[in-house]
């Protein structure tokens, strides 16, 4: 495996493309699985995501196991469990084989996704802090599963007190003041005074912690239908 | 005319030893099958595709029951005199001759070998030459549902080492390229490639094709083969994907196809089968039971339409167990996402019939219900398979169960993590607002695990899809401002927009109407 050190954009960009391409042309080819591995690591290291390219090379490892390389494996699913909310985890689950799973390091991160997936937030900042290992050699990670946080707390709270926040998030104290102001002056949160409770953080409003925004569209008309009707109407 | 055929009456010139051991005479022609392969062969070269259909679903069907019914079919040696030895048509023989073998017969581990050694030269025959033959759409597709399911049964067959014989194992090692999941990935790949069939159905969208219009056929006096494999190609991919538990790349692969209309795929009855169950199956594994059960819905009422038209047909006992592992799917699909609205009357009260009490027991998410899960998922799920080559080391296992034990598992491990979403539903339906520490109080849990509850059903209803927007399923929904919960009741909305444009079209089409009376 070529030891990751910082490329240039331009190359690494090319490398992106050639991969991709590779996936997109010619997924069904042992030839390409190095290219597939590099491309993991490459993926952690300059922060970028691509599942097509990763459930690629699952899929290779499950036409040929002895090529499996379980460090991969699991640079692969942590990468998943930053893309939440979308499924990848369980995508790249389902192709992996279950005496693999059963590992000691795969279970961790099983533990962690299922604490993510049943909002479980406080057990899985515990959880993580003790697989700091597995976790911390992928960067990006805590502000990936911290903004995965914040689009479960917005799809819930209007209105959120700061410690249920506070733990969703694993922020405290001054960090977090200084996060709550960034969001306020750049998400379009509103730090209110709660009833003597201490702070209550406003979100900004969506279809889904706002019911009057909620788009009803139920009555909305394709532009497409309204065409078919141009003859008539003359 | 059909001779009765007795095989102990085949002429004596024959290998006695062969002829006990097959316990049929591989190269006895009976008229009937002479016969049929000759017009057969005239047929396809002349290209009439109606003929070639009648000959090709009923003759052959018909043969088959009365003179082949645990037999196989003429030996293609036999056959290949009779119509110039010409080598396409013998490969297409000997497909439908292996087709054969494993409908009404067991195939023994060479002739499975065989078969797959004669889709090679096929494909690559429509791969590398100018085939210039019209087949009708339904040989095309049992060519593709048939390399997919000999594929599957190959991989099972072949995961179970324990009981294999020493022939059998030399067998498989000599022919370790047989069936690969490599090979059949990418014959598929190829043929999806080679006829450009994805270009040709967006340049349909601009008018600059024809395709679906003429059902896949060529009216400028070309060939629709290598363009409708290809298209059937895609279904086939997402089926070799859904065995292979990807199901995410299954989908991309009939993305090209649009389901929400008619095409080449609805032509035959066994393809938009295939399309839709693997669709909705893909569907439910990825979380998106909104899309699963609206095509799940679509496709049982179309099957409830028009069933009958299909009786006499070879492919009826195969259309009625579809039928039946979706409705246990859609069964599936409406316990972890209530949202019975989106399903048909009709639809409705058949999966009532069939699985009211279950669905009932289902949603209380106790061992009960995981145990209903359990085996429905297991009825309706696809064959799963282990793709790899098998381990030849003592003791030799049977892991054929692998891979399905495994899809079963995560399946089950997903319905555990929403088992308290239909605790909270309940709750959520009576009340307009609650306080969390009420509802904790209700719910006979702390206010914490109350919040945890709470972000879950949120996460789980509320969908990625495929281009990362997210959609709501949850029929009832709810907010929270600081520990109040509020309720958000989704009533159902009138559409007067479409009302509207039907009745627009609806007048013209009277005015139109009016007009043409010619008053005296």
């Amino acid at each position: 495996m070529r030891r990751e050190r910082e490329t240039p954009k331009q190359q690494q960009q090319q490398v992106s493309y050639t991969v991709e391409h590779l996936v997109a042309v010619n997924p069904y080819n042992p030839d390409i699985l190095p290219d597939l591995e590099n491309y993991v690591n490459e993926q952690v290291s300059s922060q970028t995501y691509s599942l097509d390219a990763n459930l690629c090379l699952l899929r290779l490892y499950q036409f040929e196991p002895e090529r499996m390389s379980n460090q991969i494996v699991a640079r692969i699913l942590v990468k998943a469990l930053m893309a939440m909310p979308a499924p990848d985890f369980s995508l790249c689950l389902f192709l992996i084989p279950e005496r693999v799973q059963m590992e000691e390091q795969f279970k961790t991160l099983i533990v962690l996704s299922h604490y993510l997936e049943t909002g479980r937030f406080r057990q899985f900042w515990d959880e993580a802090a003790k697989s700091r290992h597995i976790v911390e050699a992928v960067p990006g990670f805590e502000q990936a599963i911290q903004s995965y946080a914040i689009h479960v707390l917005s799809l819930t709270y209007e209105k959120i007190q700061r410690p249920v926040l506070a733990e969703a998030i694993n922020i405290e104290g001054l960090s977090l003041d200084k996060f709550l102001e960034y969001q306020a002056a750049n998400s379009g949160w509103i730090l209110e005074k709660g009833h003597g409770r201490g702070q209550l953080i406003v979100l900004p409003q969506n279809e889904f912690n706002h019911p009057e925004l909620k788009k009803s569209d139920a009555d909305s008309v394709p532009l497409e239908h309204i065409t078919r009707i141009f003859p008539i109407l003359g | 005319m059909a001779t009765n055929y007795d095989y102990e009456e085949a002429p004596a010139t024959y290998d006695e030893a062969h002829r006990q051991d097959l316990g049929y005479d591989p190269n006895f022609v009976p008229d009937s099958v002479k016969s049929l392969v000759v017009h057969l062969y005239r047929h396809i070269r002349e290209k009439n595709v109606y003929e070639i259909h009648q000959m090709y679903e009923i003759s052959f069907q018909t043969l088959s029951d009365r003179l082949f019914k645990d037999t196989p079919w003429p030996s293609v040696d036999a056959v290949a005199h009779f119509v110039d030895n010409d080598q396409v048509f013998c490969l297409l023989y000997r497909e439908m001759w292996f087709r054969h073998i494993y409908a009404r017969l067991s195939p023994t581990l060479k002739q499975r070998i065989d078969s797959w050694d004669n889709y090679c030269s096929l494909f690559q025959v429509v791969l590398h030459s100018v085939v210039n033959m019209q087949l009708p759409n339904q040989w095309l597709w049992d060519m593709v549902d048939e390399f997919v399911y000999q594929f599957q049964s190959f991989c099972q067959y072949r995961a179970k080492m324990k009981n294999k014989t020493e022939q059998e194992i030399a067998l498989l090692r000599q022919y370790d390229q047989a069936w690969n999941v490599y090979g059949v990935l990418n014959y598929l790949q190829a043929f999806v490639e080679k006829s450009n069939i994805i270009q040709i159905l967006e340049q349909e969208k601009e008018g600059l094709e024809q395709f679906t219009a003429t059902d896949g056929y060529d009216y400028s006096g070309g060939s629709n083969v290598l363009k409708v494999l290809g298209y059937f190609s895609m279904v086939g991919l997402l089926r070799v994907h859904c065995l292979l538990g990807d199901y995410q790349t299954g989908l991309k692969c009939l993305l090209p196809i649009d389901i929400s209309q008619q095409g080449v795929y609805t032509s035959v009855i066994g393809s938009h089968i295939t399309t839709i169950y693997h669709y909705g199956f893909a569907n439910l594994m990825l979380r998106r039971y909104v899309d699963a059960i609206r095509e799940f819905n679509k496709m049982l009422l179309y099957i409830y339409k028009t069933k009958q038209y299909h009786q006499k047909s070879p492919q009826y006992e195969q259309i009625l167990k579809k039928n039946e592992q979706m409705y246990a799917l859609l069964a599936i699909c409406l316990s972890l996402c209530p949202q019975v609205k989106l399903v048909e009357e009709t639809v409705n009260s058949q999966l009532r019939e069939k699985y009211g009490e279950k669905m009932a027991r289902m949603q209380r998410y106790d061992d009960e219900a995981f145990a209903i899960y359990d085996e429905l998922f297991s009825y309706a799920c696809p064959k799963f398979i282990t793709p790899s080559a098998p381990s030849f080391e003592e003791p030799l296992v049977n892991y054929n169960q692998d891979a399905y034990r495994l899809q079963l598992k995560l399946f089950l491990y997903e319905v555990k993590q929403q088992q308290l979403l239909s605790g909270v539903r309940t709750f959520l339906k009576v009340y307009s607002t609650i306080s969390l520490g009420k509802l904790a109080n209700y719910m006979e849990v702390d206010d914490p695990t109350l919040r945890t509850i709470l972000l879950t059903y949120k996460h789980k209803t509320h969908a990625v899809d495929s281009e990362g927007k997210v959609i709501s399923n949850a029929d009832v929904d709810f907010y929270i401002d600081d520990d109040m919960i509020h309720v958000v009741e989704s009533k159902p909305v009138k559409r007067y927009g479409d009302y509207f444009l039907r009745q627009i079209v609806k007048l013209e089409g009277v005015i139109n109407d009016m007009d043409r009376i010619k008053l005296d």
